[in-house]
C-alpha cells in the first residue's frame, strides 16, 4: 500500500524530514544532541551567530499558534544565519478554505529549503512532505508527534542525568491528547530509557494496552506508586476545557489524584534526590504542577527552553548543511 | 421491433445459454437457432447476472456537480455493471420533498445508462429533527420508498422511531446510517484502536455503530417495521444483525466493497483515499464481514460511491471529506474476494448485488431472473479477465479511488438495460 500512495501523492522528492521521530536512528539521535551540546555552547558566547546556514531560506509555517516554539525555531535559524520568515496559515477546520496542499505548494513556491509546520491536525507535516520539494520539519501536529520537543526533552534530561539508558522517566497528564508524549515514547526507547505512562484512563490514547506490550513501556493510574521510582517526571499540560469532554470530573479531582503538588515533590527528592521535573509548556499551574514542583531546583523547565534553541539549530543544521556534504 | 441476441451466456453460473431479448423483454432462453435482424453479443465464457443494483450511491448532484452529476454517475454505474442506483439525499439541497425526488428521477431518465432512484432524507434537511415529507415523497412519480439520512444517523431514538412507524404505512424502509454522534463526532476518522492511538487521530470506535444497530433493530421490532442497516462495518453489528433476523425482527444490511478488502493500516500514511465513514476496519472486522454476506446475514453488497472533488481530499486528515469511489470497481471487488475466494458462487453474487438490493428497495423491474418473461436488464462478467485498476480511467468525474493500482480478477464486459447495452467493456454504447 505504500508504493500506491507514493505513486498518489510524490512527486518524487527524496529530500531529509524530521517529521517523526521514528525517522531518525539511535545513532542520529545521539548526533543531534552531540551538535546540540555544541550549539549550546555557541549560544553561551556574546557573538551567537553561525554562518553556517547563510543564503538559505527557512519558513515556519504554523496553522496553529505557539508563540514558544515559533521563537524558537526562529531564533535558531538566524543563530545559523539562515534567512528565516514567519507565515501563519489559518488552520481548517472545515473542507471549505484553501486545501492544505495549496498553500503548501503557494509558500514552496516562492523558494524554501526548509518548512517548519505546526498544525492541529496529526499528519499534516507527512502530507506536505509528499507534495512539496523542501525539507519538512514537523514542530507539532495536531496529537500526533512533536519531535524536536522530544529531542530537546532528551537532551534537557542527559544534561542533569548523564546516559538515559536505564532510566526511569514517568511521563504523567493527558497522554490521549499530546503529541509531546508519543515523540517522546519512540525517541526514549531508542535511548534506552524505561517508561512509565501515568493517566486515569480516559486521558490515555486509545489501544494503549497493546501498544506498550508491543513498544515495551509501562503504564499506571497510580502516580504516587510510581514516583518514588523514577529518575525523571514529565508533567504534561491538561486543559481545562477537558472537563466539557467528560475526561474527568474536576480540575480539584484531577490535582488530588495526578497532579505534581508539594507532598509529591517531597516525596520524589526523598526517593531520588537527583531526579528532575520536566514540563513541555505552557504549565497550567496549580492544575498539573504546583508552584513549588516547578520552581523547585529539581525542574528543568527553563533549561529546556533554552535547550530548545540548540536542539532545533542542530536538526536544521543536519537537515540542511548536510545536503551539501558540508557536515563535520 | 428491437431484437438482441447474447450467445453462450452461464446463466449465474446455472450452465451456459442463449438469451433472446425483444423489445426489453426476454423472450427465449435456451438455444436459439435463428434470431433474424439481432443484434449479436457473444458471451461465450462470460456470466450473466441480473443487472446489479446498487442501494447505496452518492452522485452529487444537486450542488456539487464538479464532484459528479447524474449523468457521469450513471455512466461510471453503467460500466460498473449496475442497471439501477439508488441516489442517497445528501445532495445540496436534500432530497427532502416530492419535487427534488422527481427532480432526479428525471435527471437520471435523460442520462438514460441506468435508472436512478431517489432515496429520500429522513427529516428534513437532513437535521435530525423534525419528519421530511415521507408520503408525499412516496406519492411523487419518484415513487420513493427507501427513506435515508446517510452521512448523518437518525440518532434521535423517537425520531427514528416514528419514521419507522410512519414509513409502514406504504411499505417504506429506513436505511439508517448506525453512527452514534456522541460516541463518533464530527472529527472522528479513524478506527479507534491502537493505531488511531499511536497516529493521534481521533478515533470512531465500533460501538458507535454497534449500539445504534442495536437500538435499530429493538425499534423494528416494537414498531413492527423493516429497518435496513447502511454500510455495516463491524463484527460486533453482524453480530446483532445476525440476532434480530434469528428472531424473526424485519432488518435487512448492507456491506460495501471497500469494507470487505480494506484494513484500516492503510490510513497509516494519512493519505485522505482511504478516509471514509464508517471506516476502515481492522481484519477481524474484515473476515466477520466477508462471512455475514457469505451466510446471508448481510443481505446486499452496496457501494456507498462517494465522489469528491480532488481539493475536497487534499485537506489534513482530519479535515479533508469521508468517502470513495466504488460503482467501477465492486463486481470486480465482489469477484475477486468472495467468488476467488471460495465464499460466494455466482448465484451468491446475483443475490447479493442484485436480487436482495432490488426486494429491499422495492424495484420490481430489478432483480429477476433471466427467464422468459423477465426485463432484460442484465450483467455480462467475464470471470477471469485481470483487470488493474488505474483512477485516470474512470468515469466519475472525481479520482478518490482507493483500488488504483490493485489487480482484480473479474472484469465487467456488458450491461444491458432493458434490452439496451448501455457499457461494453469499459466504455458507455
Amino acid at each position: 500500500m505504500t508504493a500506491i500512495l507514493t505513486a498518489q501523492t510524490s512527486p518524487g522528492h527524496t529530500r531529509q524530514h524530521l517529521l517523526s521521530v521514528h525517522d531518525l536512528s539511535t545513532d542520529r539521535i545521539r548526533e543531534i544532541l552531540e551538535t546540540a551540546a555544541q550549539m549550546h555552547a555557541v549560544q553561551r558566547r556574546e557573538v551567537k551567530k553561525l554562518p553556517t546556514l547563510r543564503g538559505r531560506t527557512v519558513v515556519n509555517l504554523f496553522f496553529e499558534d505557539s508563540t514558544r516554539t515559533r521563537s524558537s525555531f526562529e531564533i535558531a535559524g538566524k543563530w545559523l544565519s539562515a534567512d528565516v520568515i514567519n507565515i501563519s496559515g489559518k488552520g481548517s477546520s472545515t473542507s471549505k478554505g484553501e486545501s492544505l496542499r495549496d498553500t503548501a505548494l503557494t509558500v514552496a513556491a516562492m523558494g524554501v529549503d526548509a518548512l517548519v509546520i505546526r498544525h492541529s491536525a496529526s499528519g499534516a507535516a507527512q502530507q506536505v512532505s509528499q507534495w512539496v520539494d523542501a525539507h519538512i520539519i514537523n514542530a507539532g501536529d495536531g496529537t500526533h508527534e512533536h519531535p524536536t520537543q522530544a529531542l530537546l526533552d532528551a537532551y534537557t534530561m542527559q544534561q542533569r542525568l548523564g546516559d538515559l539508558s536505564g532510566r526511569h522517566v514517568a511521563i504523567v497528564g493527558d497522554l490521549t491528547h499530546s503529541r509531546v508524549v508519543r515523540s517522546n515514547l519512540i525517541c526514549l526507547g531508542k535511548l534506552g530509557a524505561r517508561v512509565t505512562l501515568v493517566a486515569p484512563p480516559t486521558l490515555m490514547p486509545s489501544g494503549i494496552a497493546s501498544w506498550a506490550a508491543s513498544d515495551g513501556f509501562e503504564l499506571s493510574h497510580d502516580l504516587d506508586a510510581v514516583l518514588p521510582t523514577v529518575d525523571a517526571v514529565m508533567m504534561l499540560r491538561v486543559q481545562r476545557e477537558r472537563m466539557s469532554g467528560g475526561y474527568f470530573p474536576t480540575a480539584r479531582e484531577y490535582t488530588v489524584g495526578y497532579g505534581l503538588t508539594r507532598p509529591r515533590l517531597d516525596a520524589l527528592v526523598a526517593a531520588n534526590p537527583e531526579a528532575v521535573i520536566c514540563h513541555p509548556g505552557p504549565m497550567n499551574r496549580g492544575l498539573e504542577i504546583g508552584a513549588d514542583a516547578a520552581d523547585a531546583a529539581q525542574s528543568l523547565i527553563l533549561d529546556q527552553v533554552s535547550a530548545g534553541v540548540a536542539v532545533r539549530m542542530s536538526v536544521l543544521y543536519h537537515l540542511l548543511a548536510g545536503e551539501e556534504g558540508s557536515a563535520s | 421491433m428491437s431484437a438482441l441476441l447474447i450467445t453462450g451466456a452461464d446463466l449465474a453460473g446455472a450452465g451456459a445459454q442463449d438469451l433472446l431479448v425483444e423489445d426489453g423483454v426476454i423472450t427465449e432462453v435456451g438455444s436459439v437457432r435463428t434470431a433474424k435482424g439481432a443484434d449479436v453479443l457473444e458471451a461465450d465464457g462470460l456470466v450473466a447476472l441480473p443487472g446489479l443494483v446498487d442501494l447505496h450511491t452518492h452522485l452529487r448532484e444537486p450542488g456539487r456537480e464538479d464532484a459528479e452529476t447524474i449523468a457521469s454517475g450513471s455512466a461510471a454505474a453503467a460500466v460498473g455493471g449496475f442497471t439501477a442506483v439508488l441516489a442517497m439525499a445528501n445532495t445540496s439541497p436534500v432530497t427532502d420533498t416530492a419535487e427534488a425526488a422527481e427532480r432526479i428521477l428525471d435527471l437520471g431518465r435523460a442520462a438514460g445508462l441506468v435508472d436512478v432512484q431517489p432515496v429520500g432524507a429522513v427529516t428534513k434537511g437532513l437535521a435530525g429533527e423534525e419528519l421530511a415529507e415521507l408520503g408525499l415523497m412516496h406519492r411523487s412519480r419518484a415513487r420513493v420508498s427507501v427513506f435515508s439520512d446517510d452521512g448523518k444517523c437518525v440518532h434521535d431514538a423517537r425520531v427514528m422511531r416514528r419514521a419507522l412507524e410512519y414509513v409502514r404505512a406504504f411499505g417504506g424502509v429506513v436505511s439508517q446510517h448506525a453512527q452514534d454522534p456522541h460516541l463518533a463526532g464530527p472529527t472522528a476518522c479513524c478506527h479507534e484502536g491502537e493505531l488511531s492511538g499511536r497516529l493521534g487521530l481521533p478515533g470512531w470506535p465500533g460501538i458507535a455503530e454497534e449500539t445504534i444497530v442495536a437500538r435499530d433493530v429493538m425499534l423494528a421490532r416494537h414498531t413492527g417495521s423493516r429497518v435496513h442497516i447502511a454500510h455495516v462495518s463491524t463484527a460486533g453489528s453482524v453480530d446483532v444483525v445476525r440476532w434480530a433476523k434469528a428472531q424473526g425482527i424485519d432488518v435487512t444490511a448492507e456491506v460495501t466493497p471497500h469494507h470487505l478488502v480494506l484494513t484500516t493500516d492503510l490510513v497509516s500514511g494519512y493519505d485522505p483515499t482511504f478516509k471514509v465513514n464508517p471506516p476502515l476496519r481492522p481484519l477481524e472486522d474484515v473476515q466477520a464481514l466477508r462471512e455475514a454476506l457469505a451466510d446471508g446475514t448481510i443481505d446486499a453488497v452496496a457501494t456507498d460511491h462517494a465522489p469528491h472533488a480532488r481539493h475536497d481530499k487534499e485537506h489534513a486528515f482530519v479535515d479533508a471529506a469521508f468517502g470513495m469511489l466504488g460503482l467501477e470497481t465492486a463486481l470486480a471487488v465482489v469477484s475477486d474476494t468472495m467468488v476467488r475466494g471460495g465464499l460466494l458462487d455466482w448465484a451468491g453474487v446475483a443475490r447479493v448485488m442484485s436480487v436482495a438490493p432490488a426486494r429491499i428497495a422495492g424495484l420490481a423491474d430489478h432483480g429477476r431472473p433471466l427467464a422468459t418473461g423477465s426485463p432484460a436488464s442484465l450483467t455480462l462478467v467475464d470471470p477471469s479477465a485481470e483487470v488493474t485498476v488505474d483512477r485516470s480511467a474512470s468515469l466519475s468525474l472525481s479520482r478518490n479511488n482507493p483500488w488504483h493500482g490493485r489487480t482484480l480478477r473479474g472484469a465487467v464486459h456488458a450491461t444491458v438495460l432493458r434490452g439496451r447495452v448501455t457499457a461494453l467493456k469499459g466504455a458507455i454504447s
